[in-house]
């Protein structure tokens, strides 16, 4: 691993890494069952060089913006490389958002330049406000030969001869923006600088290390802080290799375990759920014997790993398990949402360590992690080197809201000093979730202080960011809340949204309104749709200007009625 | 061979897609959300893709699926790919 502490930027760290571990591969890609690219990170620096020669002769100036909306691809970290290369701004956005809320992030964040896929792109120019978008030159990625790109230039033919001038930043100057929620309602640009980027790297590759040779699966959309730093930074900055797939279907993932022999990979709970279904769909269909004998193994495996893991023994006693997986798997890493533990244990029963954490965009990637030492399915693992945390105004249980400070906290949110200022009190970023420490100091999480949920599929949904898709329907006030912020649950999982509905006096709610709820909830991506509705009674209360006084509102709806009143949609 | 009016790919895939998942084929409907009806989660919608590319004999990216949840819609991409 090259010396972080040497560097102010992730440009400079990133080029040292590009000329120490030259002959290594660095970058695999593949498309099914085929495999399309295959880079050392010579191949990659002589990709993105001419590129940073093109965005710098079209003017493309250090501390300018650009967004980058691509799936996980080799393209998106060339194109990074790049952009960091000329001092840039990176603004990685969620390919999976709509076109309009894409249009939306890109006016906020003020990108003046823009790497897109083809088909992304198409869609945003389909949109009735691509007229009125304020980017300066968009690079489209892997276009048809004929497509009309609006104005477009192709990311392959993109590229100039000579070098370009490497522009290196300070510790404080901006990295990325990274919005951690935000669409409809308030946009949560996380503004995170190159000393938050390399200090995490620095505390996440104490604890898991890579080095020339291992493999990272990158499944987890490159644009999320953890792919980010899992799937990009740490590999590089050690020569490891990033293996991208173009597909999601859970044959191909399967596949790839083997035939790419990973080392690590980053996984959400869908997907870890997924995982566990199949492999225990395989036990189910083994003969009686065959089963007596595997739990029995199972058993003596956990006996064995019970105070640390020990992958090489598991090896042995589990061959068959770990072969479906490559041999080669030393983790799964995850975090961003909440984990079954009993799904945790299961994989770490069978050999495979669960390295799971907790973390939000805003505090970097992630705040603690399990050390493994011994692993504890039922917490979060311990704070990294350099964070430390708090419990805010613990009760009697001892849990409170966790408070942190690292140098891995954002700076700010862009364009926002009053939210800023509520979220980071005297240098400590509040979480907005409840947690508690053991005596054992692993933290454990108890539910959200927030009025928000996370989703299986590790989104951050916040709920008026949804009202507007309810906007119009013929009920006289409407306003959608966390089920868990209104009922407190002191547990997360199981998360769901809440609508509640204020008809006129003596109105009903007819089944033609609730239809039309329906309808307009099916037009939501699946992971925004609401849950339930509750019917209320009252009027909403509201500030002067007009806004709803959410505190307020659920403090009175959790007073009147029970969470059994929600009626499912 | 013959080709697929829109309606028949439709019906083609309520068929599928009732025979993968076990759901009675006269309970789905061209407008029913599938995430929904089906009672599957986005993986399982991938595989569902898997199962439709074999029978239409088409290649769809992961990305003809987002952004759908329905089977009208749904019918509407493969066709177009036929």
């Amino acid at each position: 691993m090259i010396d972080l502490d040497q560097h102010s930027s992730l440009g400079s760290a990133l080029r040292e890494a590009l000329d120490t571990f030259a002959n290594e591969t660095c970058l695999i890609e593949a498309d099914r069952d085929r495999e399309r690219t295959r880079l050392t990170y010579s191949d990659f620096n002589h990709m993105a060089l001419p590129l940073a020669r093109a965005l710098q002769d079209a003017e493309f100036r250090p501390n300018d913006r650009c967004a980058i909306i691509m799936t996980n691809q080799s393209k998106w970290l060339i194109s990074a490389y790049a952009l960091l290369y000329t001092g840039g701004v990176l603004v990685p956005l969620d390919y999976k958002l709509t076109a309009g809320e894409h249009l939306e992030l890109l006016a906020h964040s003020k990108a003046k330049f823009l790497i897109i896929e083809y088909h992304l792109w198409r869609a945003i120019t389909q949109h009735p406000e691509f007229a009125n978008h304020k980017v300066k030159i968009v690079l489209v990625t892997e276009a048809p030969p004929t497509a009309d790109l609006k104005g477009g230039f192709r990311w392959e033919e993109f590229r100039r001869k000579g070098d370009p001038n490497f522009i290196n930043r300070k510790r404080d100057d901006w990295a990325c923006i990274v919005y951690s929620s935000g669409t409809g309602g308030r946009p949560k640009g996380c503004v995170l600088t190159h000393n938050n980027y390399l200090e995490q790297c620095k505390s996440l590759t104490a604890w898991y290390p890579f080095w020339p040779g291992v493999r990272y699966l990158s499944i987890l959309p490159t644009n999320h802080a953890i792919d980010f730093m899992v799937g990009f930074i740490g590999p590089f900055v050690c020569g490891a290799c990033v293996v991208h797939l173009r597909t999601l279907r859970p044959e191909f993932v399967r596949d790839a375990f083997v035939r790419y022999k990973i080392t690590y990979v980053s996984l959400v709970p869908l997907v870890l759920k997924n995982l566990e279904r199949g492999i225990r769909g395989n036990f189910e269909n083994l003969s009686p014997s065959k089963r007596f004998i595997l739990d029995r193994l199972i058993s003596l495996n956990k006996l064995l790993t019970r105070k640390r893991p020990n992958v090489p023994l598991s090896r042995n006693l589990l061959p068959q398990v770990h072969k479906a997986f490559g041999c080669e798997l030393l983790a799964l890493i995850t975090g961003g949402a909440f984990i079954e533990p009993s799904t945790m244990q299961f994989f770490y029963d069978l050999g495979i360590p669960v390295a799971n954490g907790y973390g939000l965009t805003e505090g970097g990637t992630a705040l603690t992690l399990n050390d493994l030492k011994p692993f504890r399915a039922d917490t979060v693992g311990k704070p990294l080197p350099g964070v430390e945390l708090r419990i805010l105004n613990p009760d009697a249980d001892g849990i409170g809201e966790v408070a942190a400070k690292s140098a891995t906290v954002m700076s700010h949110y862009l364009d926002d000093p009053e939210l800023t200022a509520e979220t980071i009190v005297d240098g400590w970023l509040l979480t907005g979730d409840l947690g508690r420490f053991e005596g054992t100091g692993h933290l454990q999480l108890f539910g959200r202080k927030k009025n928000m949920i996370v989703t299986e599929g590790g989104k951050n949904i916040y709920p008026e960011d949804i009202e507007s898709a309810f906007e119009g329907i013929e009920i006289k006030e409407h306003c959608i809340f966390a089920a868990n912020f209104i009922w407190p649950q002191k547990e997360l999982g199981k998360e769901m949204l809440v609508l509640v509905l204020h008809p006129d006096l003596n109105q009903e709610v007819t089944t033609t309104i609730l239809d039309d709820i329906s309808a307009r909830n099916r037009r939501l991506p699946d992971f925004k749709r609401v849950g339930g509705y509750l019917v209320w009674d009252k009027d909403f209360p509201r500030t002067a200007s007009m806004k709803i006084k959410r505190n307020e509102l659920a403090e009175q709806i959790r007073t009147s009625v029970e969470s059994s009143a929600v009626k499912a949609l | 061979m013959t080709m697929r009016t829109p309606q028949q790919t439709t019906e083609e895939i309520l068929d599928l897609a009732a025979a993968q998942f076990k759901v009675p084929r006269e309970s789905l409907s061209p407008d029913d959300d599938f995430f929904k009806k089906l009672g599957i989660d986005s993986l399982q919608a991938l595989s569902l893709l898997t199962r439709l590319e074999q029978h239409f004999n088409v290649e769809l990216p992961d990305y003809e699926l987002q952004g759908v949840t329905d089977f009208r819609t749904l019918a509407e991409r493969i066709q177009s790919r036929l």
